[in-house]
């Protein structure tokens, strides 16, 4: 009898510590519905599913912060036509199902107009059914790995050809023809690879290894042999997650550096410096359209918003900044709709050009995804990234690689 | 030829990580049979100790950080065996669905302690370079494993406390009829366990990443070893780290990552086929 008592007693304590701990969650999830302030009738609901907890919530925790940022932003400008933005926040949990889970609720239970979510490739792939059949909308921030064009979705963050591609020319101008590609086990990194083995082929470059690592490996020592034996004149890599963690803080020890071998990225940005450590990745290149110090006006105001909002050590990241786009463009596309009616935004969204931080965009109507502007950086000592090449203009997006000639048997 | 010399030391590296990992396992899952899943992120709980000491300890925070992270872990382990586990002795399916809402509770009181991205330890210069492919982070974890396990060894075997913690161990019911007091002797267990795990927190700082999911990635591995060495099993755990690492090692250099996991698995089943008790089995008489 004692022990049912005690077992319902320790029972009800953990569901209250864990109550508590969603408690607090919420309470920081949901600061930016409180400045929507508004009643229920009077404002647009919008959706924001990221990772708030599980290994993606590392990264998906800061888009959804600045996502917040673009909210409040409009709501302080006084919102879309004439009414507050009201966000409804949701957790994905790291867990592609609990995705396609969450969107449905915030399409049919919560109605919202649009939902702004996602990161993995995984947990686009797993909503974009659910997008599709209930012709709902999702804004997806962040760069993947192209051969998609989903007509309820439109992808903020950049396409092959506005990343992976310029990374690639920008290692073959800098005579680095041996490369070494090492990514997560999932669709983004075995695409991506494929993609760079096709234009490898076609420039001339030599591929000595392709490795993958399951989500969350932290075990590097015996790639970083097999990287180390080949020798190759750099690395690309497509790994995600705490697992370039491990991966940079294993290589640096084994003495690798980045005069000898640097390391291409394309899922490192300012957040994930300061994880790894800066000691540990100062030197390498990464690939993205926006980097904390690019210099402009639209920039200066959107980082010194962010930290006056989420704190002075806080850094802007190429995913974040293409979030905080996607509030804005959509919000855009409302004002020249005149509706939040899903078919109509669409039809305004094409064409729409705005001055954002990474500098213009403009929305392609066509395939939904965005002319960027290719960025190349170098880790710096302090953390910050340093431009050292950019493409000059927007690039289109061209998620299928149809005007590449080598790309031809990718699709 | 030489990459493949090289996977040796590799394979021992991995080995003494694993073995770091399962060391406080051996004592709280195989001498008390709590499967403790928040095992993790007592782990994590060390990791962070070593990152908030940074402050006034600067570079040499990991050093500082050994004792203060075994106290750290140790006492949360204690808390989370006075207040909850203790009720569920011999249930462990019961402790495994408590202390897995326990390690859910902890990762989200980390993220929101410290944030969600990860955070960096900086390693002490000393520990920067290395011999070969073998950096000298990788061998001061070889030395602390080897250190723990000896400690623990010399614990066990020579202080008083260690000899009732092995009573207890092997017969429950004698030692309690001996005088032995058996529920601070399993307290004692419990804070060493845990306690070892924030002593390799702070070892995985030097080589892994520094979040709230930290203790995710160790978790499987750490119940593996202490599963194929034969629970509450010292020698056992020691063999398993080091069979299990060299495993994985040259696993994964002659396939990849993905399929050495799959090898792994596959080999501790079929081990396990074989041998269900693990490599060392416990010999008592008690009637279990």
């Amino acid at each position: 009898m004692r022990n049912t008592a005690w077992r319902i007693g320790a029972a009800a304590a953990v569901l209250a510590m864990g109550l508590a701990a969603c408690g607090g969650q919420s309470s920081t999830s949901t600061g930016g519905t409180t400045a929507a302030g508004a009643g229920a009738g009077d404002t647009i609901k919008v959706g924001i599913l990221h990772s708030l907890s599980g290994t993606m919530a590392i990264s998906e925790v800061t888009v959804r912060d600045s996502e917040l940022l673009a909210v409040e932003e409009i709501n302080a400008a006084g919102g879309v036509l004439g009414k507050k933005i009201e966000p409804v926040v949701e957790d994905g949990a790291s867990d592609w199902p609990t995705f396609a889970e969450k969107a449905t609720k915030l399409i049919a239970q919560d109605k919202v107009a649009t939902v702004f979510g996602g990161w993995t490739s995984a947990s686009r792939k797993a909503m974009l059914p659910v997008f599709e059949k209930r012709k709902a909308l999702l804004w997806y921030p962040v760069q993947y790995e192209g051969l998609e064009s989903s007509p309820y979705i439109f992808y903020t963050g950049a396409t092959t050809n506005q990343q992976i591609v310029p990374g690639l020319d920008y290692l073959k101008e800098q005579g680095k023809k041996r490369i070494f590609l090492v990514g997560s086990d999932y669709v983004f990194p075995r695409t991506a690879n494929k993609i760079i083995k096709a234009y490898a082929a076609a420039n001339g470059m030599e591929i000595l290894g392709e490795e993958y690592t399951p989500l969350g490996h932290t075990e590097y020592s015996t790639l970083t042999n097999k990287v180390v034996q080949a020798k190759p004149d750099a690395v690309f890599n497509t790994l995600n997650g705490d697992s370039n963690v491990a991966f940079f803080k294993q290589l640096k020890s084994a003495g690798v550096t980045a005069e000898q071998m640097p390391v291409m990225s394309v899922s490192v940005a300012e957040e994930e410096v300061k994880g790894i450590g800066v000691d540990n990745i100062a030197g390498h290149l990464v690939a993205w359209n926006y980097y904390q110090t690019t210099d402009n006006p639209a920039n200066k105001k959107f980082v010194d918003a962010f930290k006056a909002k989420y704190g002075a050590d806080r850094v802007t990241s190429d995913p974040m900044e293409a979030g905080y786009n996607a509030v804005y463009l959509w919000a855009e596309a409302v004002k020249k709709a005149g509706t939040t009616e899903v078919e109509a935004v669409k039809k305004a969204a094409g064409g729409i050009k705005l001055d954002r931080p990474e500098g213009a965009v403009t929305i392609d109507g066509e395939n939904q995804h965005m002319f960027k502007t290719a960025r190349i950086g170098l880790v710096e000592p302090d953390g910050q990234i340093k431009e050292v090449w950019n493409s000059g203009e927007p690039i289109k997006p061209d998620p299928y690689l149809k005007s590449y000639p080598w790309a031809g048997g990718l699709t | 030829m030489e990459a493949v010399v090289n996977q040796l030391p590799i394979g021992l590296s991995i080995g003494a990580v694993l073995l770091l990992i399962a060391l406080g396992l051996t004592f709280t899952f195989g001498q008390m049979g709590v499967i403790n899943m928040a095992h993790g992120e007592f782990i994590m709980a060390g990791a962070y100790t070593a990152y908030l000491l940074q402050d006034w300890a600067g570079r040499q925070a990991v050093l500082v950080a050994l004792p203060v992270a075994f106290a750290v872990a140790g006492v949360m382990g204690l808390i989370l065996e006075r207040t909850a586990i203790r009720h569920f002795y011999g249930r462990p399916l019961d402790t495994l669905l408590l202390t897995w809402g326990v390690s859910l509770v902890l990762q989200q009181l980390a993220r929101d302690l410290f944030g969600a991205p990860n955070v960096q330890v900086q390693a002490p210069a000393w520990l920067q370079g290395g011999i070969g492919i073998l950096p000298y982070n990788r061998m001061f974890i070889l030395a602390l494993a080897i250190g723990s396990v000896v400690a623990i060894w010399a614990y066990m075997t020579r202080s008083s406390h260690g000899r009732r913690m092995q009573a207890v161990m092997q017969n429950r019911q004698l030692a309690a009829v001996s005088g032995i007091n058996t529920g601070r002797v399993d307290q004692r267990t419990f804070f060493i366990g845990s306690g070892l795990a924030g002593i390799a927190g702070v070892a995985l700082t030097l080589i892994g990443p520094v979040g709230p999911a930290l203790g995710t990635y160790y978790i499987v591995d750490a119940f593996l070893v202490v599963v194929a060495g034969g629970l509450g099993q010292l020698r056992g755990a020691v063999l398993a780290a080091l069979a299990l690492g060299l495993l994985n090692s040259y696993a994964e250099f002659w396939t990849n990552a993905s399929l050495a996991k799959v090898i792994v698995f596959v080999a501790i089943i079929a081990f396990l086929q074989v041998r269900p008790q693990g490599l060392f089995v416990l010999r008592s008489r008690a009637l279990t």
